[in-house]
C-alpha cells in the first residue's frame, strides 16, 4: 500500500508580531515549520506503517526551493519518498490552482492508495485543498477526521463535527484531511535525520507534471487578492462606567461587535 | 542557521538541534521539572521517549543499534537539552560518553552486542566506576583490586560518587591488576550490578543535578569471569583517559547549553522587569552585563564546536577539549551567576528557573576532570 | 508573476523583502524577485515607498458574467433543524440581494425536510430550491456536492454562501472544483463592489492580516461565512415564497461514503495555550467559591479556567491552570482577568491576548493598563451581569 501525504511549510503564525507603531507584519525571525495538521496527517500514515511495514509512505508539497527542509523532516520522523513540486508557474495559486497542481502531482508519484492532508494550514485557515485535490483525482474525500480504523480495505473514520462527530465508512482509494485531535505527531529520531541527508528529494516543475503553465498557479486561480491589509491596532484600553447591568451590556455588545463572541 | 553554527555544523546538525529543542520544548515542562527536583525521581516515560528519539545512541555506529550521527551531532543536542534541564542531559550523556565509551573502545564484539546495543535501546542502564575516596584528579592511584582466580578475577574495593550508580545494570569497574605498576596495572571489567557481592551506598544529597542518583559503589569479593575484561590487561587506564577526552566535550556542551539558557531567562527577565519607570535592562548596568555574557558565551561556543569538529575529522583534539571543557564550564558559572544577579531577589527564590541553574551547573567545573586538571593537561601539552 | 517590479523606480530598500508575509522575496542584483510562494497579497506594493511594485492586468472573464442572477444561501440542515448560521446568512444574503436588485434564496437538502422551507422564507429567502430525497439524510459530500453542483448549472446564481461550519467547509470547496469556480474561506465581511463583484474579506496569517478577495472572472463567487459574525436575518412569519424541487435522482455508486452513526458528544477540556477563550481569576476571587462562579462564566461563554499564581498558590485552582511567567504564556483570543491585580509575572504571560477584560475593585490595580476593557468592580456582582447580558 502507497499512502501520499500533502505537506505544507507554513510560518508559525503564532510568532507573527504586528509592529504596534507602523501597523505592519513583522516576519524577521519567525520560523518556518511543518504546518501541524500536516504533522498529524504524516503520523497517521506513518502508524498505518508501524503496523503494515510493507507500506510505502511518500510526502508531497508544493514551494519554493526551501521546502525541501521541512520535506527532510518528514523524512526524518519515518517518511520513505518525498517531492517537491516546484515552479515559478505555480506561484499566486489560491486552493482551487493549488489543488491542480498538487492532483498532477499526485497522479505522477503513481499507484497511490490513499491520500492524507491536514485539515488546514495555519498560514491561511481555508481548509479547501484537501477537498479540491480530492476532487479532482476523482476520489472521495472526508475531512475533519480525528479517529481511524483501517480494517483490510475498508476503512472507517470519526468525522469531527462541532457537537460530536459521524462514524463514516470509506474505501480507498480517498483523500482523508486529519485534525489534530487525531494523534500526537511522532519526533523527528537522530538516526531518521542522519539517514534523511542520504535520501533524494524529487524535484518536479509543471513539464514534470504534464501541466499547462496556463492551468497552475496565478493565472489558473478564480480568486484574486485584492487588497490586504493588517488589521487596524488596538487602541488604548476603556474604561467602562455605569452600573454591573450597564457595563456588563455594554462589553458583551463591544465583544460582540469585534466578533471575539 | 546561525552564523557562528555555519562555521562548524551542517544541515544535518541544525535538525538535530531543532529535535532536541523540540524535545526539550514539550517534554521537560516546568511542571516535570519541578516534580523531578522535588522527588529526585526522573520520569521513566520521558527516558523512553528519549531513547526512542535515538539520544542514547547519538555517535554510537548504526551497526552497533545507534544513529550514526557525530560529535557535533551530540554537542548540538546535550546543549539544547542542558539549556532546559541539566539532570535531563545526564541520561544522554551517560550512553554516548561515559558507559558507551569504554565499550566502544575496547569491546569486543560479544560486548559490543551484548552491553553496548541495550543501552542505546535504552534497556540497560551501565555506569561509570573510576573515581575513589583517594583517587579522585590522581585517577592512577586506584585501590579496588584485581586478583586472577582461575577463569575470574576477584574485585575488592570501594567507587566513589558514581553517577547513576543506583540506577544502573552494569558498572565499567577500574581496578588494579598489578599493584606495582601505577597507572599501567589498571585493568577495565564489565560487572554486573546484581551480582553477589556488589552493593551500591546511599545517594548522595547533592547540590544540583537532582533527579539522577549518584553513590558509593562497593565490591566485596566479586568474581568476574575473564570474558568481561576490557580491554587488554593493564590497558584500563589508557580507556578510561580516552573516554574522558570525549567526556569533555559533554560536559562543554552542557556548560555551553545551560549558560544559553542562563542567558534567555536574564534577557527576558531584564526586559520584562521595570525598576524606577523603565524596564531594567535600559540601565548600562544590566546591559553590559549581559553583553559580557553573552560574549563569553560566543568564545565557548567556538571552542566547544572547533573541539567537535576536529573529533569529526579524526584530528586529535585533548588538548582542544580541555581547553573546551575549561572555558565553557567556567564561562557557564559567571554567566548563571551574573543571570542570577539580574534576577535580584527573585532569582533566590526556587520559582524561578535560574536557582536550579545556577546550583546544576556548579558541578560542571568539577566532574569528568576538574578546572585544575584540564589547566594540567593544556599546560602539559605546552611545555612539552 | 502577479506582481511586477518597475526596475525604474526600484531603490533597492528591501523593504517589499521585509514585508511579504510568505518570504517570498528575495533580492538579486538589488531588485526584488517574486518567488514562488507568493500569494499576491500585494502587501509588497503596499509597503513600496516609491511605487515600485504593481499588480498585474486582470484578463478577460472566463464565463458570459451577465447570465448568472441571484445570491443563494446553503441552507444547513442537521436533523431537521436549521443551522443558527443560516439565518445570519439569510440576513447578509438579504442585503447584498437588495444592493444587487435581485433575488436571495435558499437551497434546503435532506430528507423530509419540505417543512423548513417555511423558516427559510420567514428569514427573507424569496424561493427554496428543495432536494428531498432519503439518499440526503445525512450529509455526505458526494450527494450533497451532485444535488447543488445539477443545481448551480441549471439555474447559475450569482453568489452562493455558506456557513463554515464543519459541513459547510466540506461541501464548498468541493462544489467550487465542479462549478470550476472559485471558493473563499471564513469570510467576516461581504460586500458588492463597483462591478457588481463580490468584495469577500477574511482574516489571514493566522489572524496577523486581513485580506479582501474577489472572484472576478468565474461564476457563481463563492464564500464559506465565519458563523457568528453576521447579524441574523429578522423573521417575518408567514412570509411567502416559492418552492422548486430539485427532484434528485441518483446512481448506483454516486456517494461513495457511508455514515454510520452520528454521535453527539459535550466539547472537552482544551488547554491553556489553546484556548480561544480564558477567563482567569486571582487573590481577588476570594476562594473557590469564586472560581465556580468562574466557571460559570467560562462554560457559558466555551471558555477555558485559569488563574493566577496567588490564586494557585491558595490552592483555589490546580498548577497546571497557572497562567503567567513561571506557568504558562497563553494568546487567546479574549482574556478575562477576574480579581486579578496584574503583577508583572502574570501580565507577562498574557498580554499578548487578542481583547483582554479586566473587572477589579481597586481601579489602580496595574491590570487596567494591558486591559481593553475594564471594569472597575465586585466580580461577585459583576459577573452574574455579564452571565445576564450574554443571555439577551
Amino acid at each position: 500500500m502507497k499512502i501520499l501525504v500533502c505537506v505544507k511549510q507554513v510560518p508559525d503564525t503564532n510568532e507573527v508580531k504586528i509592529d504596534p507603531v507602523k501597523g505592519t507584519l513583522i516576519r524577521e525571525g519567525v520560523p518556518s515549520i511543518l504546518n501541524p495538521d500536516d504533522a498529524n496527517a504524516l503520523e497517521a500514515a506513518l502508524s498505518v506503517k508501524d503496523k503494515e511495514p510493507d507500506t510505502i509512505v511518500a510526502v508531497l508539497t508544493m514551494g519554493p526551493p526551501q521546502a525541501t527542509e521541512m520535506l527532510r523532516e518528514c523524512l526524518a520522523m519515518g517518511a520513505d519518498e518525498a517531492y517537491l513540486l516546484s515552479d515559478r508557474a505555480f506561484g499566486g495559486a489560491d486552493t482551487c490552482a493549488t489543488s491542480t497542481t498538487l492532483a498532477a502531482g499526485i497522479r505522477r508519484v503513481k499507484d497511490v492508495d490513499l491520500v492524507f492532508a491536514g485539515r488546514q494550514a495555519i498560514d491561511g485557515d481555508t481548509a479547501q485543498v484537501g477537498p479540491q485535490t480530492a476532487e479532482r483525482l476523482g476520489m472521495p474525500v472526508v475531512t475533519y477526521v480525528q479517529d481511524m480504523e483501517m480494517n483490510g480495505s475498508v476503512i472507517k473514520v470519526q468525522r469531527q463535527l462541532e457537537d460530536g462527530y459521524e462514524i463514516i465508512e470509506v474505501q480507498p482509494p480517498c483523500l482523508l484531511t486529519m485534525v489534530k485531535e487525531l494523534n500526537e505527531p511522532r519526533y523527528m529520531t537522530v538516526k531518521g535525520i542522519v539517514d534523511a541527508y542520504k535520501k533524494e528529494i524529487t524535484v518536479w516543475n509543471h513539464e514534470d507534471v504534464e501541466l499547462d503553465p496556463e492551468n497552475c498557479g496565478l493565472k489558473a486561480s478564480p480568486t484574486q487578492v485584492f487588497r490586504s491589509f493588517t488589521p487596524p491596532p488596538k487602541g488604548k484600553g476603556v474604561m467602562l462606567e455605569g452600573t454591573a447591568a450597564e457595563m456588563s451590556k455594554a462589553l458583551v455588545e463591544a465583544l460582540r461587535e469585534k466578533h471575539v463572541l | 542557521m546561525s552564523e557562528l553554527n555555519s562555521l562548524f555544523c551542517t544541515e544535518e546538525h541544525e535538525m538535530l538541534r531543532k529535535l532536541a529543542r523540540s524535545f526539550a520544548e514539550k517534554e521537560l515542562t516546568t511542571e516535570v521539572l519541578d516534580k523531578v527536583e522535588e522527588t529526585g525521581v526522573f520520569p521513566q516515560e520521558i527516558l523512553d521517549k528519549m531513547a526512542k528519539c535515538g539520544f542514547f545512541g547519538i555517535k554510537i555506529p548504526q551497526e552497533l543499534g545507534g544513529a550514526g550521527s557525530d560529535c557535533r551531532g551530540y554537542v548540538a543536542v546535550m546543549s539544547e537539552i542542558t539549556r532546559v534541564s541539566g539532570v535531563a542531559s545526564l541520561y544522554i550523556s551517560s550512553p554516548n560518553s561515559l558507559a558507551g565509551g569504554p565499550l566502544l573502545l575496547s569491546g569486543t564484539e560479544q560486548q559490543k552486542e551484548k552491553y553496548l546495543k541495550p543501552i542505546v535501546t535504552g534497556e540497560k542502564v551501565l555506569c561509570f566506576a573510576l573515581t575513589e575516596p583517594g583517587a579522585g584528579s590522581d585517577a592512577g592511584s586506584v585501590a579496588t583490586m584485581a586478583v586472577e582466580d582461575g577463569d575470574y578475577y576477584i574485585l575488592n574495593g570501594r567507587k566513589t560518587f558514581i553517577t547513576m550508580a543506583p540506577l544502573s545494570d552494569y558498572a565499567v569497574v577500574y581496578a588494579k591488576t598489578d599493584r606495582s605498576k601505577g597507572s599501567r596495572g589498571i585493568t577495565a571489567f564489565i560487572v554486573d550490578m546484581k551480582q553477589e557481592g556488589v552493593s551500591c551506598g546511599k545517594p548522595e544529597h547533592k547540590m544540583g543535578l537532582i533527579g539522577c542518583a549518584t553513590s558509593d559503589i562497593i565490591l566485596e569479593n566479586v568474581r568476574v569471569h575473564k570474558d568481561n575484561m576490557l580491554g587488554e590487561l593493564n590497558r584500563g587506564f589508557t580507556n578510561a583517559m580516552k573516554t574522558l577526552d570525549t567526556g569533555r566535550l559533554g560536559v562543554a556542551a552542557q556548560a555551553i547549553g545551560m549558560a544559553q539558557g542562563a542567558l534567555d531567562e536574564a534577557v527576558r527577565y531584564a526586559k520584562e522587569r521595570k525598576q524606577f519607570g523603565k524596564p531594567i535592562c535600559k540601565n548600562q548596568a544590566i546591559s553590559f552585563m549581559l553583553a559580557d555574557m553573552a560574549t563569553q558565551l560566543d568564545a565557548a561556543k567556538l571552542l566547544v564546536y572547533r573541539t567537535a569538529y576536529m573529533m569529526d575529522q579524526k584530528l586529535r583534539a585533548s588538548k582542544e577539549a580541555s581547553m573546551a571543557k575549561y572555558f565553557a564550564t567556567e564561562a557557564c558559572n559567571e554567566i548563571c551567576a551574573k543571570a542570577l544577579q539580574i534576577h535580584g531577589g527573585y532569582g533566590y527564590i526556587k520559582e524561578y528557573k535560574i536557582e536550579r541553574m545556577y546550583r546544576d551547573c556548579r558541578v560542571f567545573t568539577i566532574y569528568e576532570g576538574t578546572s585544575q586538571v584540564q589547566q594540567m593537561v593544556i599546560s602539559g601539552q605546552l611545555l612539552k | 508573476m502577479g506582481i511586477i517590479v518597475d526596475k525604474e523606480k526600484c531603490i533597492g530598500c528591501r523593504k517589499c523583502m521585509k514585508s511579504c508575509p510568505f518570504e517570498s522575496i528575495v533580492m538579486e542584483d538589488k531588485y526584488p524577485v517574486i518567488g514562488s510562494s507568493c500569494t499576491n497579497c500585494g502587501q509588497c506594493v503596499e509597503n513600496c515607498k516609491f511605487g515600485a511594485l504593481s499588480k498585474s492586468e486582470e484578463g478577460s472573464a472566463e464565463v458570459d458574467l451577465g447570465l448568472y442572477h441571484g445570491v443563494w444561501v446553503f441552507a444547513e440542515q442537521r436533523e431537521g433543524k436549521i443551522m443558527p448560521v443560516v439565518i445570519e446568512l439569510l440576513g447578509e444574503g438579504r442585503k447584498l440581494a437588495d444592493a444587487l436588485n435581485t433575488e436571495l434564496a435558499a437551497v434546503l437538502c435532506g430528507s423530509q425536510i419540505g417543512g423548513l422551507a417555511e423558516e427559510l422564507f420567514a428569514g427573507g429567502a424569496d424561493k427554496v430550491y428543495l432536494a428531498d430525497a432519503p439518499e440526503l439524510e445525512n450529509y455526505t459530500t458526494d450527494a450533497y456536492s451532485k444535488v447543488i453542483e445539477e443545481a448551480v448549472n441549471t439555474y447559475k446564481p450569482e453568489i452562493v454562501l455558506y456557513g463554515a461550519t464543519h459541513i459547510g467547509r466540506d461541501l464548498g470547496p468541493v462544489l467550487a472544483v465542479k462549478a470550476n469556480t472559485g471558493l473563499t474561506a471564513d469570510c467576516t465581511k461581504l460586500e458588492i463592489g463597483e462591478d457588481r463583484s463580490l468584495m469577500m474579506t477574511r482574516p489571514a496569517f493566522g489572524g496577523n492580516l486581513m485580506a479582501t478577495i474577489r472572484c472576478p472572472k468565474h461564476r457563481p463567487q463563492m464564500s464559506t461565512v465565519r458563523p457568528g459574525v453576521m447579524k441574523k436575518a429578522e423573521s417575518i412569519p408567514g412570509r411567502k415564497g416559492e418552492i422548486i424541487d430539485l427532484a434528485p435522482v441518483f446512481a448506483e455508486g454516486d456517494i461513495r461514503t457511508k455514515v454510520l452513526e452520528v454521535v453527539k458528544a459535550v466539547g472537552e477540556t482544551v488547554s491553556l495555550t489553546d484556548a480561544d477563550i480564558i477567563v482567569a481569576g486571582g487573590k481577588g476571587t476570594g476562594g473557590p467559591e469564586g472560581f465556580k462562579l468562574l466557571q460559570k462564566l467560562a462554560d457559558k461563554l466555551g471558555g477555558t479556567l485559569a488563574g493566577s499564581r496567588a490564586a494557585v498558590d491558595e490552592g483555589w485552582i490546580e498548577k497546571a491552570r497557572q497562567v503567567g511567567q513561571t506557568g504558562t504564556t497563553v494568546k487567546p483570543k479574549l482574556y478575562i482577568a477576574c480579581g486579578i491585580s496584574g503583577a508583572i509575572q502574570h501580565l507577562a504571560g498574557m498580554q499578548d491576548s487578542g481583547q483582554i477584560v479586566a473587572i477589579n475593585t481597586n481601579e489602580a490595580a496595574p491590570i487596567f493598563e494591558v486591559a481593553d476593557y475594564g471594569i472597575v468592580g465586585n466580580l461577585f456582582q459583576v459577573i452574574p451581569a455579564i452571565l445576564e447580558a450574554l443571555e439577551a
